[in-house]
């Protein structure tokens, strides 16, 4: 079965990073397909790779990147939300003059027409919040 | 219909929304702080009443809650589970 | 693309406290493009989103209570609004701002795009949905 997950809170300040995770690798573990894993919101913070979250933490950014490199997931970060909130990517900082980059291996930026058709496309979707 | 409620009963009105719009053969899955609604002793028991309710096992645990608190008949789910009950529902509303 | 999907915006949260509600809006507006079954339902703290008189000038912010009057151009315009949760709050439809539509096929007539709804109808339109989108 498809499923296209949407993320709409941070990392650790709300569980919802967290419950997205396992469900995202316990779905891939059934052979399940993720067509697309859409962050919004505050969700969008999950794609910088400035996190630097104590030795003893888990680290939700590099959870996302090796989980999405491994299983070739699309994983999206709301243009929208991310511009509002810093995240960045080489795109984005060409165009709003921006002097750096902060988006985590595996993110892409884009539109909320993303979400949308992850909709369609999909079997199930499933959101994640607060 | 799965329906998921991840905050607690003493938190907000969406344990109460949710099993108001909850129809015969629905089914609901308390996630996150959404499990306190599924304490026995609680307050939000009586809702649960004559439904079909899961609770996310790790959050249970996490939380510090025993089975032998929960409200009778509810059924344990990991989250292989949680992705078997979405893929057994027509759709998936998350009372946020 | 598959046959046409019956896609549903879920708003329970009030406006300006958070940012759930004016992001929730604009997934509303871009999916306008893509030609799909569109509703949005409006219930718990949602119903305040659509109601009248909103100023934000004090606190800043912009107003976007204005954008809902414009849903129906966007051809959405099955707009369900939960009356238990009106009522909860003290609210008629009379607070609420008048969203309209018109309709081409009966020469552009002006018509209503809120449906108030009680719970067990609103379940029922829930159930008939293929993909709910939470905000």
């Amino acid at each position: 079965m498809k499923f296209t997950i949407q993320v709409n809170e941070g990392p650790y300040q709300h569980e919802a990073a967290d419950t997205a995770y396992h469900f995202t690798k316990a779905a891939l573990d059934k052979g399940h397909e993720i067509f697309r894993i859409f962050f919004y919101h505050d969700g969008v913070n999950n794609g910088t790779r400035l996190t630097t979250p104590p030795q003893d933490d888990r680290n939700i950014v590099d959870r996302w990147s090796k989980l999405g490199q491994e299983h070739d997931i699309d994983m999206v970060l709301c243009v929208a939300a991310a511009q509002r909130r810093g995240i960045v990517d080489d795109g984005e900082a060409e165009r709003n003059g921006k002097d750096a980059t902060n988006i985590a291996p595996g993110f892409r930026i884009s539109g909320l027409g993303q979400l949308i058709e992850g909709g369609i496309e999909s079997d199930r979707v499933i959101v994640f919040g607060d | 219909m799965l329906h998921l409620v991840n905050k607690s009963p003493h938190d907000g009105c969406n344990l109460d929304t949710a099993t108001s719009i909850m129809k015969d053969g629905d089914s609901l899955l308390l996630i996150e702080d959404g499990v306190y609604g599924a304490i026995k002793a609680g307050k939000a028991a009586s809702l649960l009443e004559g439904r079909s309710v899961s609770v996310l096992g790790p959050d249970l645990a996490a939380r510090g809650i025993s089975e032998d608190k929960l409200v009778d008949g509810i059924t344990i789910v990991d989250y292989a589970g949680f992705v078997d009950m979405v893929a057994a529902s027509d759709n998936v509303q998350s009372w946020l | 693309m598959p046959e046409t999907k019956k896609l549903m915006y879920i708003n329970r949260k009030a406006p300006y406290g958070t940012i759930y509600a004016w992001e929730s809006l604009e997934v509303v507006l871009i999916g306008a493009a893509f030609e799909q079954d569109v509703s949005v339902a409006f219930m718990d703290d949602g119903v305040y989103q659509l109601t009248k008189g909103q100023d934000t000038t004090g606190i800043g912010m912009k107003n976007f209570s204005p954008t809902y009057t414009a849903l129906g151009d966007y051809e959405v315009n099955k707009i369900y609004v939960d009356k238990e949760s009106l009522e909860e709050r003290g609210l008629t439809l009379d607070d609420l701002q008048h969203l309209v539509w018109e309709d081409e096929d009966e020469d552009y007539a002006e018509k209503d795009s809120i449906r108030l709804v009680s719970r067990a109808e609103l379940s029922e339109v829930l159930a008939d949905q293929d993909v709910l989108f939470n905000f």
